[in-house]
């Protein structure tokens, strides 16, 4: 038996959206300790959504994205995965390398500087994740893929429909210096893992 | 213009007059098409997962391949095609994330293909053209005056099956 987030009750929703912010600003702070930068964050906003809103939001399902994804292990299994449009993984990857390169594809250098961005930004949410819940996880290597939006959308969208229609996002809009960068955390844990989640908040008998 | 029928996921459709039916940014999940080489009259649907039997919420019949094919074969004989003369195309089912070690989840594709693939035989419809597999994303499009499939990517090139 396993919950979807169409039958969760308000209360518990909140907790999730809670636990999706903060683990959205851990993880833009130590995105700002990695760049040395100051970087601002807008307030995370934590949506759920029906399917076919998901692609919109990015702008379409043909819009190129880039998506990195980590395997959660431990008390609660799954997959967190960490989506950029294509222009910001781009201005993110030069942030990082502190380079200026204004072609639109990424190169080798790129696509490592951006897995260990996913690594970082993923690690800073599910630490934050076990430090609030007490639940032991740890996360695998980064997968980086760039491609259409559905394409992507389909593995943490697949995962929410083995429930469910609908899916929690996460939305996180983060500048440095002139650059505006969005990015979009989806945790998808698999059946039976949000009641692992939910009960060690106390929010779920 | 050619009137365009656009799916989207876990959705299907049917077309009788000249035009296209689509479905962008198929990853992991399968596009399956049905078509009428005779009447012209065509099929698409965009499935998620491959049986609806081990899911509690099974609801959305297009979601699933064992009852989205089903319910479009229904769907395409009730506009007057014909059960015999009915052929399949593929496309999708793609492995969007490289993992060494678990999980279904990623393995989802394949599986889609496999379930379809299964559907289709015990239906009697035969498969004549497929693009599945692969680690890239495919948007497709059926034309139902020819029952031509074109397949888009980034970065692998247009096709047609």
């Amino acid at each position: 038996m396993s919950l979807s987030i169409e039958q969760m009750n308000s209360m518990q929703i909140d907790v999730l959206k809670e636990i999706g912010n903060i683990g959205a600003g851990n993880a833009t702070t130590a995105l700002a300790m990695m760049l040395n930068k100051k970087i601002d964050m807008s307030v995370p906003k934590v949506e759920i959504l029906e399917f076919k809103e998901v692609t919109k939001l990015l702008g379409g399902e043909e819009i190129p994205v880039c998506g990195i994804c980590l395997d959660v292990d431990g008390d609660i299994t799954g997959n967190i995965m960490f989506l950029l449009t294509g222009k910001s993984s781009k201005m993110l990857a030069n942030l990082l390398m502190a380079r200026e390169d204004n072609s639109e594809t990424l190169d080798e250098i790129d696509r490592s500087a951006l897995k260990e961005i996913g690594n970082i930004l993923s690690g800073a949410y599910i630490s934050s994740l076990t430090a609030l819940t007490g639940l032991n996880m740890k996360i695998s290597v980064p997968s980086l893929t760039t491609d259409m939006a559905g394409a992507i959308l389909s593995v943490p969208i697949i995962q929410y429909g083995k429930v469910g229609d609908k899916v929690l996002l996460v939305e996180t809009e983060f500048n440095a210096g002139a650059d505006d960068i969005k990015g979009f955390f989806f945790l998808v844990p698999d059946a039976g893992s949000y009641e692992v989640l939910l009960k060690s908040l106390g929010v779920l008998e | 213009m050619a009137k365009i029928i656009k799916v989207g996921m876990a959705d299907l459709n049917v077309m009788k007059e000249s035009g296209i039916l689509t479905t962008l940014g198929l990853g992991s999940c399968v596009g399956i098409t049905l078509y009428d080489p005779l009447k012209k009259i065509g099929g698409l649907a965009h499935i998620m997962l491959p049986s609806s039997k081990s899911i509690r919420n099974n609801s959305n019949l297009a979601k699933f391949s064992d009852t989205a094919v089903r319910l479009l074969l229904d769907d395409i004989l009730k506009l007057g095609a014909s059960r015999a003369r009915l052929v399949s195309k593929l496309a999708g089912g793609a492995q969007m994330f490289a993992f060494s070690n678990r999980n279904d989840i990623m393995k989802i594709g394949e599986r889609n293909v496999i379930a379809t693939k299964e559907v289709l035989r015990e239906l009697h419809i035969p498969i004549v053209a497929e693009d599945t597999g692969g680690n890239f994303g495919r948007t497709i499009e059926l034309y139902t005056d020819t029952g031509k499939m074109l397949i888009k990517t980034i970065g692998q090139g247009i096709k047609e099956i």
